[in-house]
């Protein structure tokens, strides 16, 4: 028998913290989930009696709801924490709120927060399962891992594909979950937006990453475009001179498509600043994927939810 | 370890199975479809499914299944396999069909292939084969079609090894744990 690579871990923090073998595998596994999407019973019996916690402090619908379906069609328990009806608005600390869950033998813990290392300190600090659903501008893995899956799953390869990352890489935890993982697995990243919004270091980081911070070249022969909302709520206003000037110089339009190749994919992470950052008529194109990734985002989260079930 | 089975006892075997499995169904062939289980039972059915056509000149519907996502002991046994694709694109509904697999022992694994199939569709009927038979029935769960009989252990360990995946020549082993 051949011996099979296993997925070892019971939480998922973020991409940095995968090997390209536990990348591997989680694409590998969300395809069986997504092929149960086209049967008209979508669900299965997996994680029959389990609970999941979706634990938001910071807005979100897509990955929100993309996590309760995804537990739901494992046939596990959801529970939505709201937080501005919880006790957090009592006070009540990260952890206790977390130890409280525990204390309710919540097996998964989804959280999303402001604050970068939010997951990290519920994973040392409870023995439920953590899962970041994105923290400050540190990572944001389901949608690093839904991005590769959708890349792979229209190219068939992550290797030397060349992916430009857009726009506000500073603010954006996509962006690191992207970095982390395309790097890993093979793909020539290039990162274009304003200066100011290219973190200062990033190519210590990375150093195998081009930066450019001129959209026409470097897009030229991309394979991949992933366009990130501009984040109006992080007071970007000093950061570029006008919303204006960032569409013109950094926005993705009909025009600037065909600089990149013919068969270029268009991601966003959503949601998005239509007229902004993307026009409509790319958002709507051929090339555009975006719809792809919310598909995708549901049996990715599938597969993680499993794989990390293995080892709680 | 020991082998169990060799290649032309394996090519006997399921020889052997194809005739049984086609007296059967040879009055109903419209309404026949088999089905294999990841991995080696695929393999098997394959096999299988040739030697029908070729018997009978008709197209047989073909499907295969993984069963993981139906196993009854996620996050009490940790060498669980990574998932393969189900595929069956064919209607189960009013079909006769055959579940192939390669070891029948605890009756789990045809378990959870059962309630998958039924969560497709509601076929007229399900029977079972398997080219080995190991005993120690854990849940009232019963094959058919099978083509050898051997008594083990718990602690022994079945494999095959066929030439689908090893692209070597078949043979059968056994060995404890």
């Amino acid at each position: 028998m051949l011996k099979e690579k296993k997925f070892k871990h019971k939480h998922l923090l973020g991409l940095q913290y995968l090997s390209k073998e536990d990348i591997e595998i989680i694409l590998d596994t969300a395809k069986p989930f997504k092929n149960l999407f086209t049967r008209s019973i979508k669900k299965v019996p997996t994680l029959r009696g389990r609970s999941v916690v979706l634990l938001f402090y910071e807005p979100s619908t897509r990955t929100r709801t993309s996590f309760e379906l995804a537990a739901k069609r494992l046939s596990a328990d959801t529970v939505n924490i709201s937080v501005q009806t919880s006790s957090v608005q009592k006070g009540e600390s990260l952890i206790d709120t977390a130890k409280t869950l525990e204390a309710m033998k919540a097996d998964f813990i989804v959280i999303r927060h402001s604050h970068a290392g939010a997951p990290h300190i519920l994973s040392q600090n409870v023995s439920s399962s953590i899962i970041n659903a994105g923290d400050g501008f540190h990572e944001h893995p389901t949608q690093g891992l839904l991005d590769i899956f959708t890349i792979k799953e229209k190219k068939g390869r992550i290797k030397d594909l060349k992916v430009v990352i857009l726009g506000d890489i500073l603010h954006s935890r996509v962006a690191r979950s992207n970095l982390w993982g395309l790097t890993k697995l093979g793909a020539k990243v290039v990162l274009c937006g304003p200066p100011t919004l290219i973190p200062y270091g990033i190519d210590k980081i990375f150093p195998e990453v081009e930066i450019e911070y001129n959209l026409d070249k470097a897009i030229k022969n991309a394979d991949v475009i992933n366009i990130l909302r501009v984040q109006f709520e992080r007071q970007l206003e000093h950061l570029f001179p006008s919303v204006r000037e960032y569409s013109l110089l950094y926005g993705m339009n009909k025009e600037r498509l065909k600089i990149a190749r013919n068969d270029v994919l268009i991601l966003h992470p959503g949601p998005m600043n239509r007229g902004i950052e993307i026009t409509t008529d790319v958002a709507d194109s051929l090339n555009s994927v975006i719809n792809q990734q919310v598909t995708n985002g549901v049996a990715v989260r599938m597969a993680v939810l499993y794989l990390l079930s293995l080892n709680s | 370890m020991k082998i169990l089975l060799k290649k032309k006892d394996i090519d006997k075997i399921i020889s052997n199975l194809t005739k049984k499995i086609l007296k059967k169904y040879k009055k109903n062939l419209n309404k026949f479809g088999i089905i294999g289980i990841h991995t080696n039972g695929v393999f098997i059915a394959k096999r299988i499914l040739n030697k029908i056509e070729k018997l009978t000149n008709k197209k047989i519907p073909f499907g295969y299944l993984d069963i993981t996502f139906y196993r009854d002991d996620i996050g009490y046994k940790t060498n669980i396999k990574n998932p393969k694709e189900t595929n069956i694109t064919f209607d189960v509904n009013n079909k006769e069909i055959l579940l192939v697999d390669d070891v029948i022992y605890t009756g789990r694994t045809i378990r959870a292939a059962i309630e998958q199939i039924l969560e497709i569709g509601r076929p007229k009927s399900l029977s079972v084969a398997v080219l080995i038979d190991r005993g120690n029935r854990e849940l009232p769960i019963y094959a058919e079609f099978v083509g050898k009989k051997v008594k083990t252990k718990p602690n022994q360990q079945i494999e095959l090894l066929l030439q689908e995946e090893t692209s070597q020549e078949d043979k059968v082993i056994i060995y404890s744990k």
